[in-house]
């Protein structure tokens, strides 16, 4: 009886910090994607503005009403612009920046290609 | 003519490089976010002031009416510089002012409205700063014009001459 108790109460422990952990990491997750807007060139995460802690509060209580991740930022990038996420969407002003580094490797390939394989025959 | 192209295309490469990055240089690095204006009012549940109560915001906006929402707090320097303006417009009949007390201690805030007067019909409370979220402010002070529920104009900053100017103009 003495062990069940202690079994029921371990198991109860161990069984709210998993569910709470699970939150942390999603929560610092996200706060890790957005940017400050006080202090430009830190995230939420780092930032321990006014602002940054009031987005923090925000992130957790979105995730307790049973906002996704991608709902979150979705609603903050309503209220703020794209400026705020550090994943940038592909849109037309990022084109370059998402098309470049594909282009690069393609030319760079071309080159490699030009100078070692054809060059061999 | 292979060792003439080389030279040709790392200048050109070179050229287009420091272009980029002048340019850049010339531009501000502080980003603010892009005035959401014809926006309508974020709705949302609030605490009212040194009481219990709580309203909604659709309650407190109605049509046919101006307001100025203003964010501020005790702590905030900026917000006793603008507060004359605030008395100011206060004395206009065709505006409400509406304050959104922004992570205040109740006790400093009291002592702030008593100083300096109280320009506010109503004052609502924003203890973590979630409110202020929602209208897509990140500072104090802020204040937006509303008018039918939407956001008519955005300050960013506290209140100065030419912008009450401003907003006298847009309420007549």
């Amino acid at each position: 009886m003495k062990n069940l108790k202690f079994i029921i109460i371990f198991l109860i422990i161990f069984s709210f910090n998993f569910s709470n952990a699970q939150d942390i990491d999603l929560q610092s997750k996200i706060s890790k994607n957005l940017r400050c807007l006080i202090c430009q060139g830190q995230s939420i995460h780092d930032s321990d503005s006014e602002f940054a802690n009031s987005i923090k509060i925000l992130v957790a209580n979105k995730l307790n009403e049973g906002f996704s991740e991608k709902q979150i930022y979705d609603y903050l990038k309503g209220k703020y612009g794209e400026w705020i996420s550090y994943d940038p969407e592909f849109n037309k002003n990022t084109y370059f920046l998402w098309l470049l580094p594909i282009l690069m490797f393609l030319i760079g390939g071309a080159i490699i290609a030009k100078l070692f394989i054809i060059k061999k025959n | 003519m292979k060792f003439k192209i080389l030279p040709i295309f790392f200048t050109i490469i070179f050229l287009i490089i420091f272009l980029i990055f002048y340019k850049g240089l010339q531009n501000p690095n502080i980003y603010t976010p892009k005035n959401n204006i014809q926006k309508n009012i974020p709705s949302f549940k609030v605490r009212i002031f040194d009481t219990t109560n709580e309203i909604n915001s659709k309650e407190i906006f109605k049509d046919n009416q101006f307001y100025l929402m203003n964010i501020w707090a005790s702590w905030c320097v900026p917000c006793r510089d603008e507060h004359t303006f605030l008395l100011d417009l206060n004395d206009q009949k065709n505006i409400k002012i509406i304050g959104l007390n922004y992570k205040d201690n109740n006790r400093s805030a009291k002592k702030f409205l008593k100083e300096l007067g109280n320009p506010y019909n109503v004052i609502l409370l924003d203890e973590d700063g979630t409110i202020a979220i929602e209208w897509g402010a990140y500072g104090v002070p802020e204040s937006f014009l509303i008018y039918n529920k939407k956001i008519i104009k955005k300050i960013i900053g506290p209140l100065n001459e030419n912008l009450l100017q401003e907003i006298k103009e847009l309420i007549e």
